[in-house]
């Protein structure tokens, strides 16, 4: 197929290199009007950086760009909008108190007479929306859409500049609901058939099935492979993007020993997102919290670690009251908490790799008043080892990380911490299939270590595959509970949707 | 790698301290009388109070935090010994143990509504700034307060604090105050967390760290060194003002800035401050002897602090841009 059409965009043997980093390997990559290309990999394999590079937030280091059959240099953004290439980013840049028109043609606005004007651009704006097929007001404001709409509006955004022939989606459906992808595709599906070319970046190996036409995998900076994707199965993409098989099938029984103590319940947990909320969790058991979107499974989570003050309810501790009223006191009676939002609530981005590391436990590594830096470097670089952190050294800034390596960043503090119960919120969201199977074999030797985990998952499969029981909830509620033997994606899904 | 950190590292470390020579230089050059041992006391004298407050103040802004109330504490702590002292007739000893602890107590109250009544420090300090000031003016009864001097009873005081025959005393304790600061600052839990809050304040507070305990201690360690500060400006000057005081809290925080630590937390260090306080000496004794007062140094002043973050900026940016090829 591809033969006949026309190339939009052409990169040939893109170098690109950060301090200590061949992050691009004369990476090539092709994309032809009219086709879904997805482009997938690994974290840190450099799909991102080969985006930045496209639409110039980032400069090659060598290698040519063309465009439409131009050799281009892209300098900025606004270049790259120029050249007709306009990218939806993973996190929505939308200012939430102005209307879709405002957000639409923010710096292009309608102006009569040098003043705003609001109608002709309310006019330009719902006939944009109304050839895209997208049924949003134009004078809605974008703060009171759903995440589903605000993306519809960011896409209209870029295809507001009349140029754009290349639109580049990054992790687009991370946000939406089964239905709104569906919605999503359609929409996507019409804007190829139209003649623009589309790169998709996504984990979600079932998608790229359905959406894509071609697929280009990479991994660690290099280009591997482009397939057609009707021609290809999934487990051959996985294999080009680790490198190797890997089985996911879910677990058949509890793993949990007969007659294992309870180590932490709670008890009729309430606060302004949580309604009387009720669970135990038994010494090495995993036990799976599902639930839709805004079901409350991380303010549960918040709650138990203290981040949030809940209004009542109590928690037991190996069948001890606990009073929890911060998370240093959840701390304090070895409850630690891995928040779905790593760089906001998990790291502190500018300090070292060991510096993060050694902060859930500092007074380990203090000789009187003074801090063992030797220490807490040694201690860093063994979990640099066990976790395998890819990092240059551990005085490495985290920021400086993918975000795989990020996460184990953030899981390492935590065993530093010994902590015997660990809340994992959304542990392998963003991170690519080689990445989640190294957390799912540490979650398991935490596991056989002794300590005992609470997953929260929007993941049937994870769940499913990880979980020894689930708990679902609802609207904030607890809907149901189900024992790994019983448990279905079915018999989840009856649970986890609000019944009305 | 670990080369190329290293190299990067010293660079950056570099940057201020050839800045200060340079300056030095230069005025040592076309400056009048500049390059004597006398011009070097009066730099370092000039630097005894301001160094002191910036020190404090380094913890704050690493925290992400500020506080425009150093000035106005100095200026009231050192009001308030004065009045025990000759008001109240305390001995002076007791009356100089008096000035740090004022500064320690309105540091703190900076630090209990930034921490727990969960104010924005801008604010918060904004208000203390004017607190301290009116307090030190209602205590003294509006009157300026007076310090012994050399040939008064008590005359040991500026032998101690400022200067013992030729020899700057002073010095000494602007030196103790940097080593025990920048000790504090690396080397102790308090001072992680400072970086750490600075950073990321609720990643911090989620690993179990007590964060508002340890904004409190650093608004409260500011207020010390304030506290202290006033010692040192009661032994240079021997009078306390009313009214006075605002404005000294600009200077501290510039030297702040220009010794490369960030506004927005999570970085900085105190040898950078150290140096952003001799380059502001530096500055000021150097247009002096070239002839130019007050209003230019204030001028060239801001000249400075503007020049010293864009150069950050632009060295963070070529840092960036470096490519390492292994």
């Amino acid at each position: 197929m591809s033969n006949q059409k026309e190339v939009l965009v052409r990169m040939t043997d893109i170098d690109k290199y950060f301090p200590g980093v061949h992050a691009l390997d004369k990476v090539s990559f092709e994309l032809c009007a009219g086709e879904v290309h997805a482009l997938v990999g690994e974290n840190g394999a450099g799909k991102s950086t080969l985006m930045k590079v496209l639409t110039g937030i980032y400069q090659k280091d060598g290698g040519t760009i063309e465009v439409m059959g131009q050799l281009v240099e892209v300098h900025d953004a606004g270049h790259a909008q120029k050249l007709g290439i306009s990218i939806v980013h993973q996190e929505l840049n939308l200012m939430k108190d102005l209307t879709v028109a405002e957000n639409i043609f923010i710096g292009r606005e309608s102006v009569k007479n040098g003043l705003l004007d609001k109608k002709a651009q309310n006019e330009r704006a719902e006939k944009l929306l109304n050839s895209l097929g997208i049924t949003i007001p134009a004078t809605a404001n974008v703060g009171r859409l759903t995440v589903a709409k605000q993306q519809m509006v960011e896409i209209a955004k870029a295809l507001s500049y009349e140029n754009t022939r290349v639109l580049i989606l990054d992790e687009p459906t991370a946000p939406l609901s089964d239905v709104e992808i569906e919605e999503l595709f359609k929409f996507v599906r019409n804007m190829r058939d139209r003649g623009v070319g589309i790169i998709y970046i996504s984990h979600r190996m079932g998608e790229l099935q359905e959406i894509s036409d071609r697929i280009t995998v990479m991994r660690d900076g290099q280009y591997v492979s482009t397939l057609i994707t009707r021609d290809t199965s999934m487990d051959e993409i996985i294999r080009l993007m680790v490198g190797r098989v890997i089985f996911e099938q879910p677990k058949t029984k509890s793993m949990v020993k007969p007659g294992a103590p309870v180590v932490l319940e709670v008890k009729n947990l309430k606060s302004r997102e949580v309604k009387d909320v009720s669970f135990h969790l038994y010494q090495g058991e995993i036990l799976g919290l599902s639930g839709l979107v805004g079901a409350g499974r991380t303010e549960v989570a918040r709650l138990i670690a203290g981040a949030d003050k809940r209004d009542s309810g109590e928690i037991y501790r190996d069948g001890k009251l606990v009073n929890i009223q911060t998370p240093a006191d959840a701390v304090e009676v070895g409850i630690g908490y891995l928040s779905e939002d790593r760089k906001r609530y998990g790291l502190c981005l500018g300090l070292t790799v060991a510096n993060n590391i050694a902060l859930t436990r500092l007074n380990n590594f203090i000789n009187g008043i003074v801090i063992n830096d030797r220490k807490i470097k040694g201690v860093a670089g063994e979990y640099k080892e066990k976790v395998d952190i890819r990092t240059p050294t551990v005085d490495t800034r985290v920021r400086t990380l993918s975000g795989g390596n990020q996460q184990k960043v953030v899981l390492s503090k935590w065993l530093v911490r010994d902590c015997d119960i660990l809340i994992f919120d959304e542990p392998t969201r963003g991170i690519d299939v080689g990445a989640k199977n190294e957390i799912y074999k540490l979650m398991h030797e935490l596991i056989d270590e002794g300590k005992s985990i609470i997953m929260i998952s929007s993941e049937m499969p994870e769940l499913l595959r990880m979980s020894d029981r689930i708990v679902v909830m609802c609207e904030g509620e607890k809907t149901g509970e189900l024992s790994i033997e019983e448990a279905t994606q079915e018999k989840i899904m009856a649970l986890a949707a609000p019944r009305k | 790698m670990s080369l190329q950190n290293r190299n990067k590292f010293d660079l950056q470390k570099l940057l201020a301290p050839s800045v200060l020579v340079i300056l030095y230089a230069f005025f040592a050059i076309f400056g009048k009388n500049f390059f004597s041992s006398y011009t070097l006391k009066t730099i370092l004298e000039s630097a005894y109070y301001t160094g002191l407050m910036s020190f404090g103040i380094t913890f704050v802004i690493i925290t992400g935090g500020i506080d425009l109330s150093i000035g106005t504490n100095l200026m009231c702590s050192a009001i308030v010994g004065g009045v025990a002292y000759s008001m109240w007739g305390w001995p002076l000893w007791l009356a100089l143990l008096l000035v740090p602890l004022t500064g320690v107590i309105f540091g703190f109250l900076n630090g209990i509504l930034v921490a727990k009544a969960k104010l924005p420090p801008f604010i918060a300090t904004l208000g203390m700034m004017l607190v301290t000031q009116g307090f030190g003016s209602i205590i003294s009864r509006v009157q300026t307060q007076r310090y012994p001097t050399i040939g008064t009873t008590d005359a040991w005081f500026k032998t101690v604090f400022y200067r013992a025959g030729e020899f700057p005393t002073g010095a000494l304790y602007l030196l103790a105050a940097f080593l025990i600061a920048a000790f504090v600052l690396s080397k102790t839990r308090f001072g992680r967390y400072v970086y750490a809050i600075g950073s990321n304040e609720e990643a911090t507070r989620l690993s179990g760290v007590k964060v508002d305990k340890y904004k409190i201690l650093a608004y409260t360690v500011c207020g010390l060194f304030c506290g202290f500060g006033a010692i040192l400006f009661a032994s240079t000057y021997t009078t306390a003002t009313p009214g006075t005081g605002n404005g000294f809290e600009t200077y501290a925080i510039a030297a702040v800035i220009i010794g490369g630590t960030s506004m927005a937390g999570g970085s900085g260090t105190m040898v950078g401050t150290l140096i952003g306080i001799f380059i502001m000496a530096v500055l000021r004794a150097g247009l002096s002897s070239m002839g130019l007062q007050g209003h230019w140094q204030t001028f060239f002043t801001g000249v400075v602090v503007i020049g010293a973050v864009l150069m950050d900026n632009l060295r963070v940016r070529a840092a960036q841009k470096v490519k390492v090829r292994n």
